[in-house]
């Protein structure tokens, strides 16, 4: 059982001559071993004490691992921070660069380390930060794209949310980040 | 002529006073055997019903029986609808119980109901029927929203208990709570945990204000941290809290001024809710871990050392629903710091992993069971599992009660000897003398339900999944488990010999369920002919049953005893077995 290797196969006859029939017998003989596939077992899903055949992706079963839905919902919610062990990886874009930059988020451990870092990678100043009016006394607001697909001001949230819920980043600049900056928001 | 001193002869209020201190069931239908004139005391004095399968009796006849009752408590689905493998429509239905106890038991004050379809209607009925009604606990329950609320909130002047729990609400308006009336005070239990969408927060605020007896209080996720404290501050007398959100953009004044609330909650004995848990806001409750006795972090994302400071703080913890982010570092850490706990419970944070992603083995659950002498009631996800770390809890823990053990993969083997897991649950069973509830998983053989009929005489619930080779298990099972009522069975080679045996069997338990089994449809008929008392109903979405052999084996089949024979609501994808059924079928 088992597939073979046309290429290894040991043949009689010179190299390059009818590779195609030697081929086709291998197939065959693959093809006649009887092993049962998913379509001819029992439609009650038991497969019995027979060795089962394990399809490459796992499929879900139905109602397993027992687990209550409203726990199951409660988790995929939390599906994006199970990257923990991995880098947070998301652009960042500045309004009139011309090229995108990519950040590790898990590298700095709160908003302060983060702007700092962004300055220094777009070489610009952001403003500072209050909860009521933004950022002032710059022409950048740094802003990020969340799980829900809104533009948010970095900073309102507490880091950890910010972290699990930020998809790229965005620096606005001149009067959609002043927008930004009044108490429109 | 003699006069014979006869139980008859005592005035009947004096027995009916000394039944009302009867309160369990089985007493009370003890006591209604022991004669004709016993039967009729009781039957009028008996105050509160509890029916274990809405379907096994009518409500007429229990309204017959029992003229004035003023507690009731339904159960509907089977079990194992709580993993959807029971379909959309089986039924449940609460209405017809309460349309016939709304003219019945005019002065009924509690219901509770596991399971069952709630409609709005029905909450309307419910609410205008019963002029003293006091207790709604709806538990796991679906099919109503909140318009249906409102209605409860309105009417029930005198309401002391509104328990949602884990139920299916439908999102109508956050309104609803605005319709308990300035006039009610009576609240001693509020839990909306489940309701998805925000309730208006000032009536909230109002309601916990006017209602001094307010004891168990259990917000849903959009009550923000922030609003926390002002809440606890107007009910300090709270004995069981499930807080909203447990995130925010708390300023360190915010903080401290929520630690300040908890501290003023010297009653405080049970914690849940924790959705969404930044861990730098716990402390927050430290001021009343050390009397917490029952907490529930099972919606907590947060890490082991997280968890350890929290769980090392609460030495009289009883109870324990966590994550297996807890890790076995934290499980350790759990048995040597809380060593009255009774009850664990560890839910998988990635149960659709292939790769486990945390350090969750047996090894947690020996440690817990090594250091915490009081554990009777184990519910554990993991993804491996030794015969000797089954043995080794067996020894430790003899007084277990209810052991589930949930191995995440089907059918994998010790992961040290390859072997199945039948010696290690056999250790259990024969162990723990006093086994009520055991749910079995690994690869397992025939062997386990062997060693299951022989020693597991106190068993009341098994739940079995992806185990044994033949009809001999099933067999073990049914003939040697005494005290057996509700078996659940699924993906298992058991097919119609061992049932066709053991169909007597059947009559002593109130439910087996069988899906994914080897049972035919043949089977299925000759048991349904055979047994008039009980309902054997098979669930079948795949068309008409007669469209197939009758040696094919059913999708489903759900087996229950019953007075009050084929039920009425069943959807098309349900038949039931019987005599007229079969006619049809044939």
């Amino acid at each position: 059982m088992g597939t073979t290797s046309v290429a290894t196969e040991l043949r009689l006859g010179l190299p390059g001559t009818d590779d195609h029939q030697m081929e086709e017998q291998a197939l065959s003989s693959v093809r006649n071993n009887k092993r049962p596939s998913p379509d001819t077992v029992d439609d009650c899903g038991v497969q019995g004490k027979s060795e089962e055949v394990t399809p490459v992706a796992k499929a879900q079963i139905v109602g397993w691992p027992p687990i209550r839905s409203y726990r199951k919902n409660n988790l995929q919610q939390k599906k994006s921070e199970s990257d923990i062990g991995a880098g947070i990886f998301v652009k960042v874009s500045m309004d009139g660069a011309p090229y995108l930059r990519k950040i590790d988020l898990k590298l700095y451990n709160g908003y302060s380390e983060l702007l700092k870092a962004l300055e220094n990678m777009f070489k610009f100043t952001i403003g500072e930060y209050s909860e009521r009016e933004g950022y002032k006394g710059s022409e950048f607001a740094p802003t990020y794209e969340d799980k829900d697909g809104d533009w948010m001001l970095v900073g309102d949230v507490p880091w950890d949310m910010f972290i699990s819920s930020c998809k790229r980043l965005r620096i606005m600049k001149g009067s959609e980040a002043r927008g930004l900056t009044s108490c429109g928001l | 002529m003699l006069k014979r001193m006869s139980y008859s002869s005592f005035p009947e209020d004096v027995l009916e006073h000394v039944f009302s201190f009867v309160q369990s069931d089985k007493d009370r239908n003890a006591i209604s055997l022991v004669c004709k004139s016993w039967f009729e005391i009781e039957r009028w004095c008996r105050r509160r019903i509890f029916v274990g399968n809405c379907y096994a009796v009518s409500p007429r006849m229990v309204i017959r029986r029992f003229p004035d009752v003023r507690s009731v408590e339904l159960k509907g689905k089977p079990h194992f609808a709580d993993f959807n493998l029971v379909p959309e429509g089986w039924g449940g239905h609460v209405y017809p119980w309460i349309y016939a106890m709304a003219t019945g038991y005019p002065c009924l004050e509690e219901i509770r109901l596991k399971r069952m379809v709630v409609t709005d209607e029905t909450l309307e009925l419910i609410a205008k029927s019963f002029k003293n009604f006091k207790v709604l606990v709806l538990s796991s329950c679906e099919g109503f929203s909140t318009h249906g609320l409102a209605a409860i909130a309105a009417n029930c002047r005198n309401l002391r208990e509104l328990d949602l729990r884990e139920s299916e609400v439908e999102d109508l308006s956050g309104n609803w709570l605005s319709h308990f009336p300035d006039t009610c005070t009576s609240l001693v239990a509020l839990n909306i945990a489940c309701v998805g969408s925000e309730v208006s927060f000032s009536a909230l605020e109002r309601l916990v204000g006017r209602s001094p007896c307010l004891r168990t209080l259990r917000l849903n996720r959009a009550v923000p941290l922030d609003k926390l404290a002002n809440l606890l501050r107007r009910a300090p007398q709270l004995t069981e809290l499930g807080t909203g959100a447990y995130s925010s953009d708390l300023r360190p004044e915010a903080l401290s001024n929520l630690a300040g609330a908890f501290s003023g909650c010297k009653e405080l004995k049970g914690m849940s809710g924790f959705w969404d848990v930044v861990p730098a806001y716990l402390p927050a409750i430290y001021p009343v871990c050390s009397g917490l006795t029952s907490l529930n972090l099972s919606y907590a994302s947060i890490q082991s050392p997280d968890l350890i400071k929290l769980v090392s703080q609460c030495q009289n913890l009883q109870r324990l629903w966590v994550l297996d982010y807890i890790e076995d570092s934290g499980l350790e850490a759990l048995a040597a710091s809380c060593k009255d706990l009774q009850e664990l419970r560890v839910f998988p944070s990635e149960p659709f992993g292939v790769e486990p992603n945390v350090s969750l083995t047996e090894q947690g659950l020996v440690c817990v069971s090594e250091g915490c002498p009081k554990l009777e009631s184990v519910l554990y996800f993991c993804r491996r599992f030794s015969n000797d770390a089954l043995v080794t809890i067996a020894r430790n823990r003899p007084n277990m009660t209810r052991f589930r053990l949930c191995i995440i993969e089907p059918r994998t083997p010790d992961y040290l000897t390859h072997q199945p897991l039948d010696t290690g649950f056999g250790a259990i069973v024969e162990n723990c003398k006093y086994l009520r509830r055991l749910s079995l998983s690994g690869l397992l053989t025939d062997l386990v339900f062997e060693y299951i009929g022989t020693y597991a005489k106190k068993l009341e619930m098994l739940s079995v999944a992806f185990a044994g080779e033949s009809d001999l298990g099933l067999h073990h099972v049914l003939s040697g488990c005494e005290g057996l009522r509700k078996l659940e069975i699924r993906d298992c080679p058991f097919g119609d010999k061992a049932l066709l045996a053991n169909a007597a069997k059947l009559e002593t338990m109130r439910s087996l369920w069988m899906s994914s089994c080897l049972v035919s449809l043949e089977a299925c008929k000759l048991l349904g002919q055979k047994m008039p008392r009980l309902n054997v109903e098979v669930i079948d979405e795949r068309g008409p049953l007669d469209s197939r052999p009758k040696s094919f084996p059913v999708e489903k089949l759900y087996i229950y005893r019953s007075v009050a024979g084929p039920r009425f609501d069943m959807p098309g994808f349900v038949w039931n077995m019987d005599e007229d059924s079969a006619l049809r079928l044939s």
